[in-house]
């Protein structure tokens, strides 16, 4: 089946890695990713100010884009998952923000909210079935391995209704499909530090800290993710206590497929 | 701009009602920011509710706000702490010269690994 797919700005750029090998796997498992045309840089963050119009067009954009091209859209990036399926939460139940959004962008059709945003992970889950990727893993990866949520696919719930935000179990679902052992630890949904590096160095750094030191001590050898912004602080601000890769590295690598 | 001016303008751009909070702290206890918090999440809350703005907008608070939305999420009665602090820093950073963060304070601290997510979710946060 084909889906359309929002890359964003950064897996054009820094986070490569997370883009070339989440196509090589959907491919190997059945899924064409067709990358939606002229699409612009989400903004990264979900606006909250209720006046905030042109910071959300873009996302509106690639959504009304996905509704005449199949209806879903696919996202990969933690980010652009959060800010365009908030913005679309907007466009279906706001009153105020659709009329404005719709008022400036004079679509043929107004867009209400109508596309079906699917992140990468639920697309493995409910379109794949994780029971087929479990099928088509080559080599199983037997490590013990730690979920990295943070904060963006999950909160907040009542929006993104991701998983269960408190205790989720989605990516530790797909770390047993690919023949991994799932670390459970206290601090897996906890925030990275994000993008306060900018301004305060060192609350990142010590964020990113917790985390990484709390998978280790329940046994994790490694960590994955799904943000590239998570990648870089848990990388670069939390030291060198465990290796972190994008949860598409581990994929390419249980199918078998070369990046 | 009369202070009851500004203390409208903040509710009305936080989009949450304030006077629904019950004072129980939730959300400040699980802030992940809250050592660097010189006022708290739930102090927001209740000084938004007081028309208090005034230390609000000279609060080290709106920089270091995480926009994680563990407060928002803890919070028993719907209030949205995190879009109360997002409202005052809008507010701050709206107005001339009151910008977060200098384009020229940035290439120092770029390393070759920074994603543009880092850069792009930094400016749209304290910049306009």
């Amino acid at each position: 089946m084909k889906i359309s797919y929002y890359p964003g700005c950064t897996l054009r750029t820094k986070a490569k890695e997370l883009d070339v090998t989440a196509r090589l796997c959907a491919k190997a498992l059945g899924v064409e990713m067709e990358e939606i045309e002229n699409w612009q840089c989400c903004g990264a963050v979900y606006p909250m100010g209720t006046d905030e119009i042109a910071t959300k067009l873009s996302a509106v954009r690639a959504l009304d884009y996905a509704k005449h091209n199949g209806g879903k859209l696919l996202t990969l990036c933690s980010a652009c998952h959060n800010v365009i399926k908030r913005t679309n939460e907007d466009m279906k139940n706001n009153a105020d923000i659709q009329f404005r959004a719709n008022n400036y962008l004079k679509l043929d059709e107004p867009y209400k909210g109508e596309t079906e945003v699917l992140h990468y992970l639920e697309m493995l889950k409910s379109v794949v079935g994780f029971d087929a990727i479990k099928k088509a893993v080559v080599k199983p990866l037997n490590r013990k391995i730690g979920a990295y949520y943070g904060c963006l696919l999950l909160r907040p719930s009542p929006v993104m209704a991701f998983d269960n935000p408190e205790n989720p179990t989605i990516i530790e679902d797909f770390i047993k499909a690919i023949g991994g052992t799932p670390v459970v630890y206290p601090f897996r949904n906890e925030c990275c530090g994000a993008y306060v590096a900018l301004k305060n160095a060192e609350l990142p750094k010590q964020k990113s800290k917790k985390v990484l030191m709390s998978a280790k001590e329940k046994g994790a050898e490694e960590v994955i993710t799904a943000c590239p912004l998570c990648l870089y602080n848990l990388q670069t601000n939390g030291g060198d206590i465990l290796p972190v890769k994008y949860f598409t590295e581990l994929l390419a690598e249980a199918l078998g497929v070369q990046a | 701009m009369t202070n009851e001016e500004r203390v409208e303008n903040i509710n009305r751009l936080s989009g949450t009602d304030v006077r629904k909070c019950m004072k129980c702290g939730k959300c400040s206890g699980r802030c992940p920011a809250f050592k660097d918090m010189d006022i708290k999440p739930h102090q927001f809350v209740t000084k938004l509710g007081k028309g208090q703005i005034e230390e609000l907008l000279e609060s080290k608070s709106i920089w270091n706000c995480l926009s994680c939305m563990a407060c928002v999420e803890r919070c028993p009665r719907g209030v949205a702490p995190a879009a109360v602090i997002e409202a005052v820093r809008d507010t701050v950073v709206r107005m001339q010269g009151k910008n977060g963060i200098k384009a020229e304070e940035i290439p120092p601290i770029v390393d070759e690994l920074i994603p543009q997510q880092l850069l792009v979710s930094a400016y749209r946060k304290y910049n306009k």
